[in-house]
């Protein structure tokens, strides 16, 4: 026999299975009624825990994203004041980061493809047990127990292999997502214990980042100083045309001198 | 008559294409017993599209049984040899 052949002969035998431990087969209607909606639930379930999934994996992308982000701005910055070394360490660690993201894209299609199996699945489930309803009232309103027999078993059988295949469903994306969790938390304590804040922190200053600071302080300074000496001689000169006793003044003092001698 | 790819829903498909789909299950098979995990995924896919070329969706309120059912399509070896024994189905 084949594969597939085999495989629907155990589906069979399962309905059947549950359908003869029922003395009267139309009290079974009912207890199978409640299962499929346990089962509706089940799957809506899997549906919202899959998406949960999803949407920790897209926080951690995005989070990782910005440090990478963060990196190419620091390289960026430590080349215009030519500090290659640590240009290429940024970008070293940033080229680590772009691995998990890669890692991370693809766990996030494969959970977004079990999203949709499964809500398609509980589509499909929904319209089933909706059907399986109104023929089971139909069936209990005209029938014998004796004459209800075949007409359960028909109805069953199709919903008992519907449950079948979505219960799978449910448990296989249950599988996937415990697997892509064990993961996702492996990244939350490697963020958490400061691994990659080393590396890129959002917040905090790293390395590489102290060291631009430090530069670009400096430099700020320097540059202010600049400025400042570069005024303060025109500052003075128009200030009046009066001989200038001694030479120039510091830069913080002219204004003071400046506003004295207009007074 | 009604065949069944799991994850994926209910097909019609004519009666004409069994000795088309039974070729290309013999392949899976061949796979699973020489447990190579390629050619078992390279069969499986080929079984999987013959039937969803020549089958047409069977209505989803539909309460028929099907009388072919396939593993889903990213299913492994394992996993078909778990459903051939009859694990972890749920009866309804």
């Amino acid at each position: 026999m084949s594969m597939m052949k085999r495989i629907s002969t155990i589906f069979r035998a399962k309905a059947n299975s549950a359908l003869d431990k029922a003395e009267d087969p139309r009290e079974t209607l009912d207890y199978s009624y409640q299962r499929q909606l346990e089962m509706l639930t089940k799957v809506r379930r899997g549906v919202a825990d899959v998406a949960t999934s999803r949407k920790r994996i897209e926080l951690q992308r995005n989070q990782l994203q910005s440090q990478s982000d963060k990196l190419t701005e620091q390289a960026q910055k430590a080349i215009s004041v030519s500090r290659e070394d640590l240009a290429r360490e940024a970008l070293t660690r940033k080229s680590a980061l772009t691995g998990q993201i890669a890692d991370l894209d693809a766990q996030h299609s494969q959970l977004q493809g079990e999203e949709e199996k499964l809500t398609l699945a509980a589509q499909r489930l929904q319209a089933k047990v909706e059907s399986f309803r109104t023929r089971k009232e139909t069936i209990k309103a005209t029938y014998t127990a004796a004459e209800a027999q075949t007409r359960i078993g028909e109805a069953f059988s199709g919903i008992s292999e519907e449950m079948g295949d979505v219960g799978m469903a449910v448990q296989r994306a249950e599988d996937k997502t415990q697997q892509m969790q064990a993961r996702a938390g492996a990244i939350d304590e490697l963020i958490a214990s400061g691994a990659l804040d080393d590396a890129s922190s959002v917040n905090r200053g790293d390395d590489i980042s102290r060291e631009l600071e430090a530069m670009s302080s400096q430099s700020d300074v320097e540059a202010e100083l600049a400025a400042l000496k570069g005024s303060s001689p025109q500052a003075i000169d128009a200030a009046s045309e009066t001989p200038v006793i001694e030479d120039t003044p510091s830069g913080t003092e002219a204004p003071p001198q400046e506003n004295g001698r207009q007074a | 008559m009604i065949v069944r790819i799991l994850g994926e829903g209910q097909l019609e498909v004519a009666e004409a294409e069994l000795d088309t789909l039974n070729e290309l299950d013999r392949r899976v098979e061949a796979a699973i017993e020489a447990q190579d995990e390629a050619a078992f995924s390279a069969a499986l896919a080929a079984l999987l599209d013959g039937v969803r070329r020549s089958g047409s969706p069977v209505p989803v309120d539909s309460l028929e049984d099907s009388d072919l059912i396939l593993p889903p399509s990213d299913a492994t070896i394992d996993e078909v040899r778990h459903l051939l024994e009859g694990d972890g189905l749920i009866p309804g």
